[in-house]
């Protein structure tokens, strides 16, 4: 897994709520059996028409937004499990997703693929997406050490939350694998004297 | 202070704590399937892992299978790749597979409860957030991602953080007509698409414990449309007259000593939730969602309401409907019953109960999907097919099909299907398609009617 300290870049503004996994990836795309490329589909429906043609009215089409920061609307990534969904948006570019609120299943696909969820107060979400629409060139901060994320050259900035444990993770690019097996004396041991 | 089912539970599953971290669980039992596990064999396979405990795996094929002729070869190229590549991993590392044709072949979280593999105290993971159906039997059961796949793969253990628990109670007599499927959706309509989000769910009340158990495993299937981890119901002897004889469950003495602690699992009277909600059983009809996610329900007799959430907007838009419109007489052309949600023979058995002596409507296109291979069997044992047949209704091979139409059963664009799945996302039918969820009396009713009907007064 990558590394995750700081990040400055501007961000795309989806000013959608209940994003959930079928948006970001759809289905018909879940037919490989590697990791790599869904980018290519990401949020599919929304960015081309029916007839393969570009959705120009499509935030993700539309050029004067760039950036590694995704802002979205309240509870992103509900519905399916799917890892696609995280291995999707990283794929297309993105390090971070902004929301007020995340799904449990999607938040930790995330954690564990080097995409940071921040999660941020509806008064902020609401303030950042005002900002970050009306002017694309608006550069964000994140920074996962002190756990803040601000508008730079601002004075709009918030605390954000995350798990201890994830958050050393994120930071020295370790995965649970390694730690898991690490512990497989314990594990063995656990199976041995099982209770029930 | 007493626990809760879900604390016993997971508590005695805690292999050990991490100091300000999470706490490794140990996972009893691990379901697999084609969609979300080749990248997880593909992870342990680079970095030397070997897979720790193969016979604690069963792997099913499901999302991807055609629902005609699985006696032949698949035609889609990238499916029977995904498929050939299951047979192959599971044949590499010494895992149990039910691949397409078997007789225990069918969807993971209709197949696993039938054959006994789930019980009643264990836990229990899968690649698909649906896996907390298997809650029903009283068992913490949930949806993971595939890197967590590949986590248990390599160690039998997860790396998680303790969620909170939630109480949802319905007490009382339900209306004629009433099934399973419309209390969740009642529930979910209450409460929302993320109340539920960090929590883990208890059923609790006279209606769940009256319920059967094909029917607890409706509700408990979609404790994740309202964002929880999962959803657990009270083991009782219900439960225990279900697994018992199942080719896994415990046989004998092994089987007495294993009830004799199920019924230690109960809530404690004493015990405390973070969170409770309580309805009362007479307050719900059968019911129909409107929109593009499962929260998005009304009793069937209901107009859709006002909202002016701009999201809110962008759903009604993309299904076509208006404010204060009713949903009573919209001409529908499809019909789905099937998915983990409402594929069992009891499904079946309310859907033929209706149907018997009735004709299908010349306009609609109605699948019936049965979720398992057994279930299959038993719709024809118990004469159900030739009331299908008669009445002009197809029933299809088992799978997930038109539930998220990775295969060939997709609704075609601007269409609406009325289904019993779980999900009313945008083109989850495929593309363009629209979704309105509901039980499979009121599916079976729309597909003989060829439009929505007011269910409730028929029967009453
Ligand atoms: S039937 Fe639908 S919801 Fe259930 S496992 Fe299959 S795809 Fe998922």
């Amino acid at each position: 897994m990558e590394k995750f300290t700081t990040l400055q870049s501007r961000a795309i503004p989806l000013h959608i709520e209940n994003v959930d996994t079928d948006q970001i990836i759809p289905a018909r795309f879940l037919k490989a059996t590697d990791r790599k490329g869904f980018g290519d589909n990401v949020f599919r429906d929304w960015r081309y028409h029916k007839d393969g043609t570009i959705n120009t009215d499509f935030v993700l089409n539309d050029s004067k937004y760039s950036g590694s920061i995704l802002v979205a609307g309240d509870n992103f990534g509900c519905g399916s499990s799917r890892e696609h969904a995280a291995w999707a948006i990283t794929d297309f570019g993105f390090k971070v997703v902004v929301s007020s609120f995340f799904a449990d299943i999607f938040k930790g696909n995330a954690l564990n693929n080097g995409l940071l969820p921040v999660q941020v107060s509806l008064a902020f979400l609401s303030d950042l997406m005002q900002r970050v629409v009306s002017n694309p060139e608006t550069e964000l901060v994140v920074d996962l050490e002190k756990q803040i994320i601000s508008v730079k050259d601002s004075e709009l900035s918030e605390n954000f939350e995350i798990d201890a444990y994830k958050k050393t993770c994120m930071i020295n690019g370790y995965d649970d694998i390694d730690y898991l097996i690490n512990n497989k004396e314990q594990i063995e041991a656990f199976e041995a004297q099982k209770i029930y | 202070m007493g626990k809760t089912l879900f604390d016993k539970v997971w508590d005695s599953h805690v292999v050990s704590t991490i100091e300000n971290g999470p706490q490794i669980l140990y996972i009893d039992k691990h379901l697999i399937h084609e969609v979300t596990s080749p990248q997880a064999f593909n992870e342990l396979e680079d970095r030397g892992i070997p897979v720790f405990r193969p016979n604690q795996i069963v792997a099913t094929a499901d999302h991807n299978t055609p629902t005609l002729h699985q006696d032949q070869p698949i035609k889609d190229e990238l499916s029977r790749k995904q498929l050939e590549q299951l047979s192959e991993n599971c044949k590499k590392n010494s895992i149990t597979l039910y691949e397409l044709g078997h007789k225990y072949n069918g969807i993971v979280h209709v197949m696993a409860p039938e054959l006994g593999v789930t019980q009643p105290g264990i836990t229990m993971v899968c690649g698909d957030s649906h896996t907390s159906t298997h809650g029903a039997f009283g068992a913490i059961a949930f949806g993971i991602g595939t890197s967590q796949v590949a986590q248990v793969f390599a160690s039998q253990c997860l790396l998680l953080t303790k969620p909170k628990s939630l109480r949802v109670t319905v007490n009382g007599k339900l209306r004629n007509g009433v099934l399973p499927k419309d209390v969740i959706l009642y529930i979910i309509s209450k409460l929302g698409t993320n109340s539920g989000t960090g929590y883990f769910c208890e059923y609790a009340g006279n209606v769940f414990e009256d319920m059967s158990m094909e029917g607890r495993m409706t509700v408990c299937n979609m404790s994740i449309e309202m964002g929880a981890r999962g959803g657990m119901i009270a083991p009782d002897e219900t439960t225990f007259e279900y697994v018992k004889g199942r080719e896994f469950a415990p046989k004998g003495e092994e089987f007495d000593k294993k009830v004799a602690y199920w019924k230690t699992l109960p809530t404690d009277s004493d015990a405390k939730f973070d969170k409770e909600y309580s309805f009362d059983a007479e307050d719900i009809e059968p019911m129909i969602t409107y929109g593009t996610n499962p929260g998005m329900g009304i009793k069937i007799s209901e107009t859709i309401p006002v909202d002016e959430n701009p999201s809110f907007k962008k759903s009604l838009a993309y299904m076509n409907f208006e404010v204060g419109e009713s949903l009573i007489n919209k001409p529908i052309n499809f019909v789905f019953i099937g998915s983990c949600t409402n594929s069992r023979i009891e499904d079946f058995r309310v859907a033929a109960n209706y149907i018997k002596g009735k004709k299908k409507a010349a306009n609609v296109t109605a699948w019936l999907v049965p979720g398992s291979k057994q279930v299959e069997t038993q719709i024809i044992e118990e004469g159900l097919k030739s009331i299908f047949d008669e009445a002009g209704f197809e029933l299809r091979q088992p799978g997930c099909s038109a539930c998220l139409a990775m295969n060939d059963d997709k609704i075609p664009q601007g269409e609406y299907c009325v289904s019993t799945s779980n999900r009313n996302f945008e083109g989850r039918q495929g593309q363009g398609s629209r979704t309105i969820l509901a039980s499979p009396l009121v599916a079976a009713a729309t597909a003989v009617e060829g439009k929505i009907i007011d269910i409730s007064k028929q029967l009453n």
